[in-house]
């Protein structure tokens, strides 16, 4: 048999509920496993296993006395730091969360704990969210499994990170313009981005409120779908939660007859020949299953990163006004200091470099003069790009296209150049400013072994076509089975 | 723009930072060549009609000691802070 932490969440969950396993060994076997990996990899800000040992022999109690824990029973998993957990520190990759413990659970935890999962950690990522290669964490780096050398994207690079290393089975990351995607294509890892609404964000950490999203990384489609199955749903404590019920979703559909559009502005200049490559072959695997292609246009794709970035810090640069040194978090304060010093100082002392770029953008995006010019423009904007979706998907039931234009890139290689590291996001952050679901899923490998994602682009609330397409690929593919080097 | 944004910079990160704003909105002046005449604000939204409502009852747990363990300077059951007025 093959190690316990090698076992997909699937498999794991269907051997603890027929007591092959149980959830203690099978979350001792994750632990230990983190605890040969984390030196080289550095997935993990918080790793929680007397919390986690606990929850699991809770798990084997309810066993043995003949419950059902869930669909997730004993399943370890890790949560993006900016996910809250009742006793558990929750930093959001920063220095002024650095000792926060929130009070309470965020909805998706609570939800994964009622389905059975064990939380063994929590997983490293940009301070705030706000990056896309988890080099912004103010709290340690992390590697990219298949190449140390690499970043794992951003910015749930610890939860794409982690997955890949089988020091958990599957995690949770949030998606505010690639955040899951682009680490699970960095990672070799498949992620999804639920439609805007479909999770709710109760107890997040908020970057970006009209944008963010919460979604599962795991190892392969399956996974995948089992924990968007216990996350999804409508919540009364988020309001921006939808009401609409959760269709089922099935694993064993074929693609014959969807239309799938192929976005033109998505192959881009300069893209990396190996990713143009692996993405056009597995669209093409799509094609000979009965999939018909169709060339479509996304016209104002080229607007979207500026869009993104005006939208996206306007909304931090509100949200993180609450850091103030005052109910929580870092407080900073000469002797004699007003008020004012004091919010300013703790400021200066608890946010990184990229966080004070993005609120002062935001800031100035907001002020009175600009506020026309920037960002009324920019809605204007993003209602344009939506609409482009909505064309397309008059005639198309999804549309498919890379995740990135590039492989993962070096560690410190786009630091020092802000502009460039947003323009990594292109092709990921127009479906978060129409609010779309979209999914990564691995397809291939450049010439030096780094994994390359596929993008499926769906209908508003319609995860079953894309987990339909994503499965059906999978099945003609066995590159999510293979392992980074251990 | 730091001031209202409650931020103090040190000098080398002021400059730095200004030169990135620069670079990033040269950058986003692209959008000000589209013509959104006629065009609505924002992403229509997918579901809702109206913004919900719910009923005005308190449902939060009464958590004040686990929060009041998280401020950095509580006195008694408050927060306390620098003096406002002079």
């Amino acid at each position: 048999m093959s190690p316990l932490h090698d076992l997909t969440a699937c498999e794991a969950a269907t051997q603890v509920r027929r007591r092959g396993i149980s959830a203690t060994e099978l979350v001792r076997a994750v632990l230990a496993r983190a605890e040969a990996t984390e030196p080289a990899v550095g997935a993990y800000i918080t790793l929680a296993a007397e919390s986690a040992l606990a929850e699991a022999a809770e798990i084997d109690r309810r066993i043995a006395a003949g419950d059902d824990p869930g669909p997730l029973a004993g399943v370890p998993i890790g949560l993006k730091d900016i996910i809250c957990t009742r006793g558990l520190r929750t930093t959001a990759g920063s220095r002024i969360l650095e000792r926060f413990v929130p009070a309470y659970d965020a909805t998706v935890t609570e939800r994964l704990r009622r389905a059975g999962a064990v939380v063994v950690g929590k997983l490293n990522c940009d301070e705030f969210a706000m990056g896309s290669s988890t080099e912004n964490s103010a709290l340690g780096v992390t590697r990219n499994p298949w190449d140390g050398t690499r970043v794992p994207g951003g910015s749930s690079g610890g939860s794409a990170a982690a997955v890949a290393a089988r020091s958990c089975l599957a995690s949770l990351g949030t998606d505010t313009g690639g955040s899951i995607r682009l680490p699970a294509s960095f990672c070799g890892v498949t992620g999804l981005k639920p439609t805007y609404g479909r999770v709710s964000r109760y107890g997040v950490v908020a970057y970006a409120s009209s944008l963010d999203q919460v979604g599962p990384l795991a190892r392969d489609v399956a996974d995948t779908a089992l924990v968007f199955g216990a996350i999804a749903g409508h919540d009364p404590r988020d309001s921006t939660s939808s009401p609409r019920p959760v269709p089922p979703i099935a694993l064993d559909g074929d693609v014959r007859g969807l239309r799938l559009g192929l976005p033109k502005e998505y192959f881009v200049e300069g893209m990396q020949p190996d990713v143009d490559r692996a993405v056009r072959t597995a669209i093409a695997s799509l094609a000979r299953q009965g999939a018909v292609i169709e060339p479509v246009s996304l016209p104002h794709t080229e607007y979207a990163v500026g869009t993104y970035y005006l939208v996206a810090t306007a909304e931090a640069s509100s949200n993180l006004a609450r850091y103030d040194g005052v109910r929580y978090g870092l407080r900073v304060e000469a002797p004699g200091a007003a008020v004012q010093e004091m919010y300013a100082q703790t400021r200066e002392a608890g946010f990184g470099t990229e966080v004070k770029r993005r609120i002062m953008l935001g800031t100035y995006a907001l002020s009175a003069g600009y506020y026309d010019a920037y960002y009324l423009k920019a809605l204007q904007v993003r209602a344009l790009i939506a609409r482009d979706f909505a064309r397309v998907f008059e005639r198309c039931d999804a549309i498919v296209a890379p995740v990135a234009p590039t492989t993962a890139f070096g560690i410190g290689e786009l630091i020092d150049d802000p502009l460039t590291m947003y323009l990594s996001d292109i092709l990921t952050i127009s479906v978060n400013l129409a609010g779309l679901p979209g999914m990564s899923v691995p397809c291939g490998f450049d010439q030096t072994g780094l994994p390359i994602g596929l993008q499926v682009i769906g209908k508003p609330f319609d995860e079953p076509t894309l987990f339909r397409i994503a499965a059906a690929y999978e099945r003609t593919a066995d590159w999510h089975r293979k392992a980074p080097p251990a | 723009m730091a001031s209202l944004a409650r931020l103090r910079l040190e000098p080398a990160e002021e400059e730095r930072l200004t030169a990135d704003l620069d670079h990033i909105l040269e950058a986003f002046a692209k959008l000000q060549t589209l013509d959104t005449t006629g065009v609505p604000f924002g992403m229509p939204s997918l579901d809702q009609a109206a913004t919900p409502l719910r009923d005005d009852v308190v449902t939060n747990p009464d958590a004040g000691e686990e929060l009041l363990a998280n401020a950095p300077a509580p006195q008694g059951r408050y927060f306390r802070v620098p003096k406002i007025l002079e």
